[in-house]
């Protein structure tokens, strides 16, 4: 079996990228059944194969907990010649389970939310081209396959997001994103160019080992790793490249699902993890990821609090919950923010596949204010949200986003990077969390039923969402806190690919105290939400109301402004640049040469005085130049 | 013999002029037939004498004969010799008149910087003539009678009266 | 019996007659009399290759000139027929008055 190991290793991106190729070129032409059978049955065998590798890998482990597959030499161009080499390591495992499985999920529930839509082999091959680059992403041995990887997840999420392109909005969601994200990249393909140029290769493995061993030296790492941090910055939505991600929900919802929860922004998360030695190697860098992770999670925890579409309070959430994770690789600890990954990414998915099908049973409806009662009317989609929502504020005890956040705030509480105010911005998050969070179920599902229902969810979509809802609750049990049982299967498991956090001085300490501060901070919060949005809903309005109400309000709405920001620095005055470059200097150049064909043209016509005699001239005139030249 | 040559010549170039400047097309023509007569004798000496024949008989002959029937046929009359003269004023003469003279300079000078070579002349038959046109010249022979083909058709197509 | 005569005195004799043609074509505005202007310029080169039959002693000329003479008759032919069809389209022998290509 061991034998088998690394070609099926191979099959796990090629089946989305063979589903792909097969729906580009004959999804027009199938019946709707066919394609979504291809569609999700191609992620459901990656999803099967990983699974199979899962189960071998862990029960008999490869040497050195890692296992390369190189399928062929890319290229060999001036010292430089990666190959295409697929690495499995514990890290990338988990991320291409959690990437297939739900990304299957994914699939089921959109094989009937897409039902009808004119473009819907379009959808699955999107979709399929996006987990194929996404899991060349993870499954990278060199980082410039994992390049290859990450403007690939950046392609298929502007094509996603522009899904509905005969509405220019759209367009111009999918446009801002990839230019947002672009700046992103560019820093990290700076940043590849110096690691290669410092260190000869870029292999990650190796490259690791020889930052470790000295080379390259200090100032390059520092440099190497901001700009590799500057692209996870782009591509997670974090300050300050964070400001496509709300616009990003102009997309089909299991789009948002998939792509701005689960996978894509996580990538910059994988990112980091992965190049762990560097940042190691750089601690003010990796100081400035826990930084840019608090002031993203506080920010956007606020923005969520006001927002009205469901989808951007989601977007915002996403946003908040990746900061966590920053958070997390800031203090050092890694694993930390890979559980979280992993349980965000069950939760989030589940939240916005559910919210989708709120929204498609309230006739496109993506106001919140404008939903209510659906409690008793949508029961399934209102436990598996209730489930979904919980675990992201991280309810005690039962639900997996407690232990993972748990984790998380331990780590930032008690590492030798972390801090007192790294962990007291978690709190605050946390309960600003669940303020947010249950905020939408209790306008959503409680009150008064405001929309009439359109359509229910179907079989295709409720089954994901129960599957997801087990996740949010079951998936925390693989890692609990010394004094809930000290289960340790995760951080074990993930030994060999990331170290281990180093302790601080708190380490020591009883975990009780941030433990229990943490239950109070997300308990407190859903209290607060019940009171401001179920008891007394006229309160939040009388608070909006009034002057400094609203002015926060809208504030918090636009994201603290960042739009409006950007728009003043860079926008605008690009764009006068550019009307002020319209008639520039250059272009003269090309207009003379135009106008003096147009002037020599109507000149030569003055000859063409249609007179013979002029003609017989003109000939002789000719034949007299001619022959002075010649002779002469 | 060469004084013959140069007699003609003179001839020639005089009724070449004299044709170039009549107002009546009849007198032009006949002054034309004149020329074409002395070169016919300038081929003589030169050694051509089926040539010399050729162009009496052709040029002169036919070709000078059919201008003289279509001027006769458009009986242009005497408003034309009016037309004429109004036509060939000062100003017509003057550029072309330049670019004449710029022209005979240069061939002058092409034709007299070689050093002028006394030439033995000898006479090429006809028969020498006759075996170079249906040997080496015979795709132009073809030619010549495809374009004659075509100068008759559209000679004849042409001159038909439209109904 | 033919004696010597200076090959380049034949060619300027062809020369002029040549030029007193071209002078022809350029002035003339009658159509009749710019063809008989062709003619002669026809008929001078017919004598330049002549000449040079004549200096290298060989049949070339000859049948160059037999060419000539061929071309210059359909030539003259379908000139003439134009002629026609111009003066009965517009009762004028006026070369500048078929200037309808302009431009």
């Amino acid at each position: 079996m061991t034998a088998y190991m690394p070609d099926l290793i191979q099959l796990i991106p090629a089946f989305p990228f063979a589903g792909a190729f097969f729906l580009i070129l004959r999804g027009r032409r199938l019946p709707m059944q066919a394609t979504a059978v291809i569609g999700s049955g191609s992620v459901g065998l990656s999803a099967l194969a990983g699974i199979a590798v899962a189960i071998e890998f862990i029960s008999s482990p490869p040497v050195g907990h890692a296992l390369y597959k190189t399928l062929w030499r890319w290229m060999d161009v001036g010292g430089l010649s990666p190959s295409v080499t697929l690495y499995l390591d514990p890290l990338s495992l988990i991320m291409l389970l959690v990437v297939t499985i739900v990304g299957f999920l994914i699939h089921i529930y959109s094989t009937e939310f897409m039902e009808g839509d004119e473009g819907y082999s379009r959808f699955f091959a999107y979709m399929n081209m996006f987990i194929g680059a996404m899991l060349v992403l993870v499954l990278a041995d060199d980082l410039l396959l994992l390049y290859l990887g990450w403007e690939g997840v950046g392609l298929c999420s502007y094509l996603l997001i522009g899904f509905w392109y005969k509405n220019p909005a759209n367009g111009y969601a999918a446009r801002k994103a990839f230019v947002i994200t672009r700046i992103g990249d560019t820093a990290m393909a700076v940043g590849l160019f110096l690691l290669f140029t410092e260190s000869g290769t870029l292999r990650i493995q190796d490259m690791l080992m020889s930052a470790e061993a000295g080379r390259p030296g200090g100032l390059t790492i520092s440099l190497a790793a901001g700009l590799l941090l500057a692209g996870a910055v782009g591509k997670s939505a974090q300050l300050p490249l964070q400001t496509w991600l709300p616009d990003a929900m102009a997309g089909p919802t299991p789009v948002s699902a998939l792509i701005h929860a689960a996978t894509m922004v996580t990538a910059g998360v994988y990112l980091i993890a992965r190049m762990h030695t560097l940042f190691e190697l750089a601690p003010a860098v990796q100081t400035a990821v826990a930084v840019i992770g608090v002031a993203t999670l506080l920010v956007s925890a606020a923005s969520a609090l006001a927002q009205r579409d469901i989808k951007r309070v989601l977007a915002y959430s996403t946003m908040s919950q990746i900061g966590y994770m920053f958070l997390a690789l800031g203090a050092g600890a890694w694993s930390a923010a890979i559980f979280h990954f992993m349980t965000h990414a069950f939760f989030k998915a589940l939240l916005f596949l559910a919210a989708g099908a709120v929204i498609i049973s309230q006739h496109h409806e993506h106001d919140m204010f404008r939903m209510g009662g659906l409690r008793k009317r949508l029961p399934l989609t209102f436990i598996t949200f209730l489930v979904g929502s919980a675990s992201l504020s991280s309810l005690p005890l039962i639900t997996a986003g407690f232990y993972s956040k748990e984790l998380i705030l331990w780590g930032a509480w008690s590492s030798a990077k972390g801090g007192h105010w790294l962990w007291a911005a978690g709190i605050i998050g946390a309960f600003l969390t669940s303020v947010y969070t249950f905020r939408m179920v209790f306008l959503i599902f409680y009150g008064e039923q405001k929309t009439e229902l359109s359509r229910l969810p179907g079989l295709r979509m409720h089954i994901p969402l129960m599957i997801l809802a087990l996740f949010s609750i079951a998936g925390g049990f693989i890692e609990t806190p010394k004094i809930l049982g000290g289960v340790d299967v995760f951080s074990s498991f993930m030994n060999s690919a990331l170290p281990q956090e180093v302790k601080g001085h708190l380490s020591g300490h009883s975990e009780l105290m941030p433990l229990g501060a943490a239950s109070l901070a997300s308990i407190s919060g859903v209290f607060i939400a019940y009171m401001l949005f179920f008891k007394t809903p006229h309160a939040s309005e009388q608070m909006v109301r009034t002057r400094l109400g609203g002015m926060l309000r809208r504030f918090m709405l636009s994201g603290w402004g960042f739009d409006r920001l950007y728009d003043t620095l860079f926008v605008r005055p690009f764009i006068r640049i550019a009307s002020v470059s319209r008639d520039d200097f250059i272009d003269l150049i090309s207009k003379v040469l135009a106008a003096s064909a147009a002037v020599m043209s109507r000149a030569l016509s003055l000859t063409q005085t249609g007179k013979v005699r002029w003609y017989a001239f003109a000939v002789g005139l000719g034949a007299a130049i001619l022959i002075w030249t010649a002779v002469l | 013999m060469v004084v013959l040559f140069y007699i003609s010549a003179m001839v020639a170039v005089a009724s070449t002029m004299m044709t170039a400047t009549r107002k009546d097309p009849v007198h032009a023509l006949l002054y034309l037939i004149v020329s074409f007569l002395s070169v016919a004798l300038i081929f003589y000496i030169l050694g051509a004498p089926f040539i010399a024949a050729l162009e009496v008989i052709v040029y002169a002959g036919a070709v000078m004969v059919l201008f003289l029937f279509v001027v006769m046929m458009l009986n242009l009359g005497k408003q034309s010799v009016e037309q004429e003269e109004k036509w060939l004023s000062r100003d017509a003469w003057l550029g072309p008149l330049i670019l004449v003279s710029v022209l005979s300079a240069e061939l002058l000078y092409i034709f007299l910087s070689g050093g002028v070579e006394p030439l033995e002349i000898r006479e090429v038959s006809p028969k020498q003539t006759g075996i170079a046109l249906f040997g080496p010249y015979v795709i132009g022979v073809e030619l010549a009678s495809l374009l004659l083909l075509s100068g008759l058709v559209g000679a004849w197509h042409l001159g038909r009266r439209r109904r | 019996m033919h004696g010597t005569i200076p090959y380049e005195h034949v060619l300027l004799l062809a020369g002029v007659l040549f030029v007193l043609g071209l002078l022809g074509v350029m002035i003339r505005r009658n159509l009749i009399f710019m063809l008989i202007s062709v003619e002669i310029m026809l008929n001078a080169a017919g004598l330049a290759f002549i000449a040079a039959g004549g200096r290298w002693a060989g049949p070339d000329g000859q049948v160059m000139f037999i060419f000539i003479l061929t071309m210059a008759a359909a030539e003259a032919a379908v000139g003439l027929a134009i002629i026609l069809r111009l003066y009965s389209l517009h009762e004028t022998v006026d070369a500048d008055r078929a200037g309808e290509m302009k431009g």
